[in-house]
């Protein structure tokens, strides 16, 4: 696109633009995807608690409440409470909001679409996903509230125990792709679902469940929520937030969610492949033309996102249907058990590709 | 330092924070009501609780002795708010208690039937919202769902869903309405279902045990010096409960019910093995007993409920005939305990001959059973706070009055 504008405009202008069009588009895809996760956990929770969830705004399905909330929460007092730390108040949802855009710039859709071909993508997308942990703690040290400093605390200790096993697991298939690049480990993957790495070996088959728990704790969703916790902490480092301000951490969470599903669909569930390659046998392959490679890539950005939502879908299963945990335990499952089964599976799985380097 | 956890096991602090006071509550999700909570932590530990009462003083009792005994039943639901019945039928028996009355075979039976009810809705609001202390929000949802059933049969008896003043002195306020019984019989035929769906979401849930199990031990002899009651002390294994042990003319409204009283004796509970086990990890007098206690309790009420449909059939149609609001009381006093929900609840009349009482008095269970808090959460986390809480289950409202 800069390419084009230079044509007509400066330089600078040309590429400040194009910068800014394509922020944009990354903003809107991560607003459009916390709309759609709200809305669905509503709905989801509705079900799972014996009533309908949303039904008016927009018509059927209440489709429309994401937005309407959106709204009320634009309209909404700007609070900032007077022991606050102003600057660091108004910056926190930012830095976490941020965090969680930026990790859409690696995560690819299907084959070659991605607004950022890295080769270091999974790395990329775990150091920003720890980012917006930053946001977090500054939020509850910037409250100058005593819930929200025990929010950022208990966040604080929980990162430092999560962050570990989940880098370990997504140690596993980078080590079995022999990359770090996202599409090159999706498209290891074509074919049949046996290729799938989650089914390369029985350690990463540990893996993969593993990693969801790491990844559930990673978004701060239940049961280990403890950072918001809001029957111990009224809200956690939430509490002094309100209006817009808690709406951008609402969405972050949503979007990191989204991503964090994304990352293990790819890492282990074939990522835009389906179970069986239907692509394949339609002749939608590269070789065959420009147009069968874009629908078979459609084909298979319908296939990732099917599987983001569904690893969304099952984040809250577990929060509507489980206890929170305390802080002790949530350090215990992942130092005393996420810790070592990852580095279990880790050597397994180096000693299995080591024996069986086609695998079976 | 070392701090005496409520367990067994004690834990070493080699690092010295400062100590931070919080203040949980009165606006703090967990504290069921206006209650605060003064905490005093080092970090995530807790030192200290305090609980500070009296946001929701009405000065009840001063009501009490200025309206006559009949006038006084709407103030009485409002103390425990989520068992308005069993609040009536306390003030009741204590009125009748003085006035020497007896009251006709259906009444009793009817009395039953409702308080038993009356207990089932409050034991599924306990459980629901422990569920929600702990951070599971869909049991909550589950509870209410049954006790709104449980509310919609109260509304067609006495036209109103949270305060009753259906139970009163000399009887109660009206008979049941046509098809009543058989839609309180449809509702318990589907409840039982839902006890086990409450058990493999919360009782027998490992997070839930990790989180109840060893929490918040109250030792019998603790339990007995603080004047807990209900399913608190029974939780600790003291098999007490007023239905079976009271004063006769309150047990005599349970004469020839059977039914047996929750409460884990020399190392089991008198049930059958349909529910879940008790887990290794629990200890009695811990925050799942007491939750267990209640889970059990429900059902022991179901089938009280189902005894009572049955007698309330065969009795003759009558009713007993309320006071009128200004008989006039005989002199002398009057104190009685009944089983409430939530524990023992204690109503006290003194008349000097006139139609108003001298003194009314409400001796709550709440307020006991709140007094061990402290007792309780010495050397728990933060998060355990909202747990113990939760399992002792208080309502603000008896407790202030």
């Amino acid at each position: 696109m800069a390419e084009l504008l230079k044509s007509f405009v400066p330089v600078w202008l040309a590429y400040s633009t194009a910068a800014a069009v394509n922020a944009a588009l990354l903003v809107v895809l991560a607003l459009m995807v916390a709309a759609v996760c709200n809305w669905l956990e509503r709905k989801v929770a509705g079900r799972i608690q014996d009533r309908l969830g949303p039904t008016r705004v927009g018509g059927r399905f209440g489709w429309l409440q994401s937005v309407a909330d959106g709204l009320k929460l634009l309209a909404k007092e700007d609070l900032i409470p007077q022991g606050a730390d102003r600057l660091l108040f108004r910056a926190a949802p930012y830095v976490s909001f941020c965090a969680a855009c930026s990790l859409y710039l690696a995560l690819p859709l299907a084959d070659g679409w991605v607004a950022l071909q890295l080769n270091s993508a999974v790395f990329f997308i775990l150091a920003v996903a720890g980012l917006e942990v930053l946001g977090v703690i500054l939020a509850g040290y910037a409250s100058g509230s005593k819930w929200s400093l025990f929010g950022a605390m208990r966040e604080a200790a929980q990162v430092v125990s999560n962050e570990i096993p989940l880098a370990l697991c997504a140690l596993i298939p980078v080590m079995i792709a022999g990359s770090m690049d996202l599409v090159e480990i999706g498209n290891r993957q074509e074919g049949w679902l046996t290729n799938w790495l989650v089914f390369h070996d029985p350690f990463t088959f540990l893996t993969f469940f593993v990693y969801l728990t790491c990844a559930v704790a990673s978004v701060n969703r239940a049961p280990f929520d403890l950072a918001e916790a809001e029957s111990e902490l009224v809200a956690g480092f939430m509490t002094e937030y309100s209006g817009f301000r808690w709406g951008v951490f609402f969405m972050a969470e949503y979007a990191s969610m989204f991503v964090i599903s994304g990352l293990a669909a790819i890492l282990f569930l074939g990522g835009w492949n389906g179970p069986v390659p239907i692509a394949q046998w339609l002749g939608l392959t590269r070789d065959v033309g420009p147009l069968a490679a874009w629908l078979g890539n459609f084909l298979g950005m319908c296939n990732m996102l099917l599987k983001c939502s569904l690893g969304v879908l099952v984040m809250m299963w577990l929060r509507w249907t489980l206890p929170r945990l305390r802080i002790d335990q949530v350090m215990t499952v992942c130092l005393r058990y996420c810790i070592p089964l990852a580095a279990v599976a880790l050597l397994g799985a180096m000693w299995w590709t080591y024996m069986w380097p086609g695998g079976w | 330092m070392a701090l005496q956890r409520s367990g067994p096991e004690t834990v070493e602090f080699d690092v010295h924070t400062d100590e931070l006071l919080v203040n949980m509550g009165p606006q703090h999700p967990s504290t069921h009501g206006v209650l605060r909570v003064v905490v005093r932590a080092d970090g995530e530990v807790v030192s200290e609780v305090t609980p500070q009462i009296g946001y929701l003083h009405r000065c009840a009792e001063k009501i009490g002795e200025n309206v006559t005994p009949r006038q006084w039943i709407p103030y009485t639901d409002r103390m425990d708010y989520l068992a308005g019945m069993n609040m009536n039928l306390g003030w009741a028996l204590t009125v009748e208690k003085l006035l020497r009355m007896e009251l006709p075979e259906r009444a009793r039976h009817l009395r039953v039937l409702i308080a038993e009810l009356g207990r089932i809705a409050s034991h599924l609001v306990a459980a629901g919202t422990y569920g929600l202390d702990l951070g599971s929000f869909t049991p909550f949802m589950y509870c209410f769902r049954e006790r709104e059933r449980i509310l919609d049969l109260f509304e067609l008896v006495c036209g109103a869903r949270l305060t009753y003043s259906y139970i009163t002195i000399g009887g109660v306020t009206a008979d049941l309405p046509p098809g009543w019984l058989e839609e309180c019989e449809a509702f318990l035929d589907q409840f039982n279902p839902v006890i086990d769906e409450l058990h493999a979401m919360l009782t027998s849930n490992a997070i839930f045990i990790r989180r109840t199990a060893k929490i918040g031990v109250l030792a019998p002899e603790v339990a007995i010096d603080y004047g807990c009651t209900g399913p608190v002390l029974r939780g600790s294994g003291v098999s007490w409960d007023l239905r079976r042990d009271g004063e006769p003319c309150y047990t005599k409204m349970y004469e020839g019910y059977r039914f047996e009283v929750i409460a884990q004796v020399d190392g089991r509970y008198p049930q059958d093995q349909k529910y879940p086990p008790v887990p290794a990890a629990a200890v009695l007098g811990d925050s799942w007993h007491r939750f267990y206690v209640r889970m059990l309790e429900v059902v022991q009420s179901v089938g009280l409920v189902r005894q009572a449909i049955e007698r309330y059939r065969r009795s003759p149609p009558d009713c007993g005939e309320p006071i009128r609001i200004t008989q006039k009381l005989p002199k002398g006093e009057a104190y009685l305990e009944t089983e409430a929900p939530k524990g023992q609840m204690g109503f006290m009349v003194i008349s000097d001959g006139a139609a108003i009482p001298w003194r009314a008095r409400a001796r709550s269970s709440s307020f006991c059973n709140l007094s061990v808090i402290s007792e309780l959460c010495r050397g728990c986390l933060i998060a355990d706070v909202p747990s113990v809480l939760g399992s002792l289950d208080i309502v603000l409202g008896e407790i202030d009055r």
